[in-house]
């Protein structure tokens, strides 16, 4: 109960926040600035007014929603799996590293969106363009963090599986990748809000559908409800995305956040 | 079984060991004791092939070390940090067992033995981080008993936890040493404990360390935490061995006896 009420009282600013807003634009009557009470009916009308039997969905709603989160999750996967074997190898051969930090320092300091016209030159337009852009994007906080873990497991635990005499895959598996696992998943989880961000870059300069064409096209024909539409929808969606991992996290760490607690 | 002679290590030009010969029958009990930082750990590395020593050897059951033997266990001295707190106790106890060629029923069944010998049946699930000191350091030793080990090494094994379980587990490994026929080398800085444990009390000196002294224990086969301690022998050879840590020589009423 008290857990609830402490909950609700931390949330009174959204509430606040929204009345102010909206009392703000009303009175300004900018067209560039509409009340929030105006955008929320335009999302309703955009994205919910489909048939019950699609829970709602108008096709729009698939249409804009449907591309965006299938190239979010599917650039991010990409990047999961590219990005943690690496940092596995990587992490594991001094050699290795000794070669590659240097370029994964510069790949990591080039500006993502800069690589849009590069990738649309290399790839078509579209979806390749933008998949790329996103595992480009997002890999580097993945890939050093897989390497940090990697290198930083405990030394006693490493030679417990020399002891016992371990196989390279018993090694890999039972040891490096679980100790490594909380820093594996601090880059996923930053991972996953860049991956939004450079959803929005990729589809707004190679884009052919999504939300990020959606904003851009609201913008130029000056719907700037829809506009804003897409702007709250995007918050949203970044929130539940974190949230959703976090809880993803917390099930899956739960002896690391133990460990740390008891030690 | 154990036979180590001449051993020599060096980190850099600092030399740690110098010359360590020391020797374990079969199914013997040796502790080393020395002061802190005298290069015990490393004796013990060398031992279990975790470093390759600058000088002198090292033999298993006649075979030189060269790598990791296959039939050496060790009980490392950080219980914190000796088992994979991402796995529960059973599995701890169960994965080295892969390389025994036991299949999954197997290895489970092995684990929950060696777990029921430590007195921790009804933990095989629980995680490291749910269980104390002491019986993280039990799962640590369970997991050693059930890879079947001719040589168990323990580093400084009850370093870290308080005196009464320090005592339960000294009775645990005479308990567990007598009923398994193995090889063991106990590392420690406690004199008291090197006595009550031991078969053999071998003192090292000061880094870098020689072997000061090769005592034998004789406390009979039985020990019991008060009684023994209580001993004539005991009270005798603890403060000889107290005198050899602190750099004494040998006295004569224990040479004596030989």
């Amino acid at each position: 109960m008290m857990k609830v009420l402490r909950a609700i009282g931390r949330l009174w600013l959204v509430p606040v926040t929204l009345v102010a807003w909206e009392i703000v634009t009303r009175t300004a009557e900018q067209p560039f600035f509409p009340p929030p009470s105006a955008t929320l009916a335009r999302m309703g009308e955009m994205w919910l007014s489909g048939p019950p039997s699609h829970l709602l969905l108008a096709e729009q709603a698939l249409d804009d929603f449907g591309p965006s989160l299938a190239r979010l999750f599917g650039g991010w996967a990409l990047a999961a799996v590219l990005g943690v074997a690496a940092g596995v190898a990587i992490g594991c051969s001094p050699r290795l590293s000794g070669y590659l930090d240097p370029l994964i320092h510069l790949g990591r300091a080039v500006p993502p969106p800069l690589l849009v016209p590069f990738f649309l030159a290399l790839l078509k337009l579209g979806t390749p363009t933008q998949l790329a852009t996103i595992v480009f994007g997002i890999i580097w906080p993945i890939l050093i963090n897989t390497i940090d873990g990697t290198r930083t497991v405990d030394r006693q635990h490493l030679e417990t599986a020399r002891v016992f005499g371990f196989s390279t895959t018993q090694r890999l598996v039972k040891v490096i990748v679980p100790a490594a696992m909380p820093k594996i998943f601090a880059g996923l989880r930053l991972a996953l809000s860049l991956a939004l961000i450079l959803l929005i870059i990729a589809e707004i300069f190679a884009g052919n559908g999504g939300l990020g064409y959606r904003l851009l096209t609201a913008q130029r024909t000056y719907l700037y409800t829809d506009m804003w539409g897409c702007l709250v929808v995007l918050g949203l969606l970044g929130y539940l995305l974190n949230s959703a991992f976090l809880l993803l996290e917390r099930r899956v760490l739960t002896w690391h956040r133990n460990a740390r607690q008891t030690t | 079984m154990l036979e180590i002679t001449d051993l020599v290590h060096s980190y850099g030009s600092r030399r740690v060991l110098d010359g360590v010969s020391l020797r374990a029958a079969e199914g013997e009990l040796v502790c080393v004791v020395g002061p802190s930082g005298c290069g015990k750990s490393t004796l013990l590395r060398s031992v279990a092939g975790l470093i390759r020593p600058t000088g002198g050897r090292v033999l298993i059951g006649g075979q030189p070390v060269e790598r990791i033997p296959d039939n050496l266990a060790v009980v490392f001295q950080d219980y914190s940090r000796s088992l994979y707190p991402w796995m529960t106790a059973a599995n701890n106890v169960a994965l080295p067992l892969r390389r025994r060629g036991l299949d999954r029923r197997r290895r489970r069944e092995a684990a929950m033995a060696a777990l029921d010998q430590v007195g921790l049946a009804d933990a095989a699930d629980k995680y490291p981080w749910e269980m104390s000191g002491g019986m993280q350091q039990r799962v640590s030793i369970a997991r050693a008993l059930a890879y079947r080990p001719s040589l168990l090494l323990m580093d400084e094994p009850f370093g870290s936890v308080d005196a009464q379980t320090r005592e339960d587990l000294e009775d645990l490994v005479l308990r567990v040493c007598a009923h398994h026929t193995m090889t063991t080398l106990l590392i420690t800085h406690d004199i008291d404990e090197s006595v009550y444990v031991g078969d053999r009390v071998v003192v090292l000196t000061r880094s870098p360390a020689r072997v000061a002294a090769d005592l034998p224990v004789d406390l009979g086969e039985s020990r019991d935490q008060i009684a023994t301690r209580q001993l004539d022998a005991f009270v005798r050879l603890r403060a000889e061995v107290g005198r050899l840590v602190r750099g004494g020589s040998p006295t004569s009423t224990v040479l004596e006896k030989h």
